[in-house]
């Protein structure tokens, strides 16, 4: 028998163990919850930062200015301190009603039940795919959380010189990245008439190298097995090639919200996000969620802010 | 000469897999020569993954015969080799009266193919099978064979068959010649020379040019067809149950909206001549078209995120029947222009080209209780292997791959030559992220297992 080797019962289960989900954790754990359990499917909990190899992080948290991997690290040994059990490894299958997870992980299967669930899964950016691009499916193309996550994780790098797709924030660290491995950008597009955040993107851009193109559309991507070129219309409307060897799809950020989508529990059709109350509930009172599942997407201090603020709607909850 | 075989199979397609499984079963001693990395690289990378009835198959053709043989052979083997179906059964749907009025055409021509259980549906049963779908939908018919499988575990399956029953594939082997004397062939190919007594041509997209290096000509053209799909993401899956078909048009299929195995709702293909062989290119445009039809018959799906688009070439040529050549003078067959149809028809046309090249005298000895293949369920309504304790990690969360299938993948008897064949065995990568969260991972279990990688180096600090 497999099925019920990881049954359990616990006070809280927080579904991520990013910024948000720890944030929660620690602070129900200093209120004085007895059993936090955080469900987090990856090797290592952390969330999204333990990738984000350079700074700022933690100025708000631990009030000194860390990497990515670093902040990361002081999170889940703070969680650990206060007594919050983190099961790794363990990934939720699906969301019942009362506040019933399908778990699984290499040990086996099994059932948590929880009073409370807070759901703090994240974000991811949009690929490609869902962008429906034109061009071809070949190898050099994908977005910053997969470059970071070679890059800082692995140490390798998916091209050499890639164009980026857009200017966001996190376009701003994909440059950052790119500088860090040695890849140098051909140029940074964006549709619109200015970046999306005009100061960092623009100068760091600048200090690199890279040109920033605005009103720039990508229309297709060529290649072979790799990519060999793009396709833009540039702002004077003219279509040309730029020769390039990846494409990174920057931002454009959407909640990794499909253990929502396919549970019981009310979501916005288009974001996935669930529907919330004034104090953070679903439309099952078993379930909170926090974080950049709600409103992609924050940086980090915020997500944990956010974990904080859900906590102590689940005391307020408790003492009431 | 490298080696030495009774059958020659050129081309790792479906259609290749199936015939090269058949003769190893006969008891041949099979080389399969693929020009790719791995098999499935061409015609057979991107279908609808439907196992169809035959039901609208052209009336007494070749390619009716193979359909329904394939169909009646797949149900045979399925459940020994592990390989999984979900008959889902297919509803051709009306959208207009002038589109009724094609039923009693439809429901003639399913007679005479043999397929008798299509029954006619008013609107209100349709609703009651598929509640989801649109309003202006006017009357129905329902096709219950119809069924969907994983089309890349399947000919897999068959050529992990051959080749543990005696065969062999030689990967990056080209087809670029040969001579046929004294009753054998040696065939050039980019990896050295191959002897064989007969040859079976199933180059696919290719087939006319391997008939034209060998004999200075073919007597069909292909003329590569695309089709386009859009995957929706797995939270449509309980959108739809059926195969959503349209009323054929002469020249295609038409656009269908259907269920994979794997969990999501697909809508496609479309037809697109083009010169272009290898170049699956897909097109904004026509991809937003094709989510808009999706929209119009299934309206849930509008403000549905989209899990992939992929393109799939079909090896059309300037006639619509299979182009078959039986060379018995030299022991050549060439199975050419086996189009959408290819899935289900390759089981067929593998026992039809054993019957050929016994007719061209052939004759051997079949294997007694030969060796069964099992393969790993990817279908999303079987246990995975996640269910089983004892692996390492989930590696691909959206797909749900653990580190245990990935590795398994790069072993045994037919083990994945590139990324692309890897994916196809495990599903990594396929899911809604698209490699986000786990192509770091993926990138460091593979960096120099395969013929590609998705690193192109290290990263210098």
């Amino acid at each position: 028998m497999t099925k019920d080797v990881l049954d359990m019962t616990c006070d809280v289960a927080i579904v991520g163990g990013g910024p948000a989900g720890l944030g929660a954790a620690v602070a129900l754990k200093q209120a004085g919850v007895a059993n936090v359990t955080v469900l987090d499917r990856e090797s290592e909990p952390g969330g999204v930062p333990r990738h984000c190899g350079h700074p700022p992080f933690g100025i708000v948290e631990f009030k000194r200015i860390c990497s990515g991997p670093v902040y990361a690290r002081r999170l889940v040994q703070k969680a650990r301190e206060e007594g919050v059990k983190i099961l790794s490894r363990t990934t939720v299958l699906a969301l019942h009603p009362g506040g019933e997870l399908s778990i699984a992980s290499p040990q086996g299967q099994g059932t948590v039940t929880a009073s409370k669930v807070v759901l703090a899964t994240g974000v991811r950016e949009t690929p490609r795919a869902a962008r429906l691009v034109s061009g071809g499916r070949m190898h050099g193309i994908c977005t910053t959380g997969a470059l970071q996550s070679m890059v800082y994780l692995k140490n390798l790098i998916p091209f050499r010189k890639p164009v980026i797709i857009g200017s966001e924030i996190v376009s701003f660290s994909a440059l950052l990245t790119c500088r860090r491995a040695g890849i140098k950008p051909v140029a940074m597009l964006e549709e619109n008439a200015s970046p999306s955040v005009v100061w960092p993107v623009k100068y760091a851009a600048a200090l690199l190298g890279v040109r920033l193109q605005c009103e720039c559309q990508l229309l297709s991507i060529y290649g072979n097995e790799r990519v060999e070129g793009v396709q833009i219309r540039d702002r004077f409307g003219v279509v040309r090639d730029l020769e390039c060897d990846g494409v990174l799809f920057t931002g454009a950020f959407t909640p990794e919200a499909s253990l929502v989508r396919m549970s019981h529990l009310q979501s916005n059709k288009t974001s996935g996000s669930p529907v919330i109350d004034e104090t953070g509930h679903c439309s099952d009172s078993a379930y909170l969620a926090a974080g950049n599942l709600l409103s992609p997407a924050n940086v980090a201090m915020k997500c944990w802010a956010d974990g904080r603020r859900i906590a102590r709607s689940i005391c307020s909850e408790i003492a009431a | 000469m490298i080696a030495q075989a009774d059958v020659v199979v050129i081309g790792g397609g479906v259609v290749g897999c199936a015939v090269a499984r058949k003769m190893a079963l006969e008891g041949a001693k099979v080389i399969l020569l693929e020009k790719g990395a791995d098999i499935l690289e061409g015609a057979s990378k991107g279908n609808s993954a439907i196992l169809h009835t035959g039901f609208d198959a052209p009336v007494d053709t070749l390619e009716q015969e193979c359909v329904a043989l394939g169909y009646a052979k797949y149900h045979a083997i399925h459940k020994d080799m592990h390989l999984p179906v979900k008959k889902t059964g297919a509803i051709l749907a009306a959208w207009s009266e002038e589109e009724e009025a094609k039923f009693t055409g439809i429901l003639e021509k399913a007679n005479l193919n043999g397929v008798k259980d299509l029954r006619m549906l008013s609107r209100k049963e349709v609703l009651n099978i598929e509640p989801a779908l649109g309003n202006s939908l006017v009357s129905a018919l329902l096709v219950p064979g119809e069924s969907i499988i994983d089309p890349w575990s399947s000919p897999l399956a068959y050529l992990k068959q051959a080749v543990e029953n005696g065969g062999q594939a030689i990967f990056n082997a080209q087809v670029t010649g040969g001579e046929f004397a004294n009753g054998e062939w040696v065939l050039q190919t980019s990896q050295g020379k191959v002897g064989a007594r007969y040859v079976v041509n199933c180059a696919g997209l290719y087939g006319d040019i391997v008939d034209a290096a060998v004999f200075g000509e073919a007597d069909f053209t292909i003329k590569p067809r695309k089709g386009q799909f859009v995957v929706f993401d797995k939270s449509a899956g309980s959108l739809l149950t059926t195969i959503i078909l349209p009323v054929p048009t002469e020249r295609t299929k038409g656009i269908v909206l259907f269920p994979t195995i794997f969990g999501n709702v697909v809508v496609g293909p479309t037809a697109e001549e083009q010169e272009s062989r290898n170049k699956a290119f897909v097109d904004r445009d026509v991809l937003q078209s094709l989510i808009k039809q999706a929209e119009y018959k299934l309206p849930g799906l509008s403000g549905m995120p989209v899990t992939s688009t992929f393109a799939g070439i079909r090896p059309a040529t300037e006639k619509s029947p299979y182009r078959i050549r039986k060379r018995a003078e030299c022991n050549w067959l060439t199975l050419g222009g086996i189009r959408s149809t290819g899935l289900t028809a390759a089981l067929g046309l593998a026992e039809k080209s054993f019957e050929w090249l016994l007719e061209f005298g052939a004759s051997f000895k079949a294997v007694q209780a030969p060796i069964i293949p099992v393969m790993p369920n990817l279908a999303e309504h079987l246990p995975r292997d996640y269910t089983k304790p004892g692996y390492d990690e989930i590696v691909c969360h959206c797909e749900m791959v653990t580190d245990r299938e990935i590795k398994e993948a790069m072993s045994g008897s037919v083990p994945a030559g590139n990324l692309g064949g890897l994916k196809r065995r495990t599903r990594v990568t396929m899911g809604r992220c698209q490699g986000f969260y786990c192509s770091a991972r993926l990138a460091e279990l593979t960096k120099g297992k395969l013929e590609d990688s998705l690193e192109v180096g290290v990263a210098h600090d």
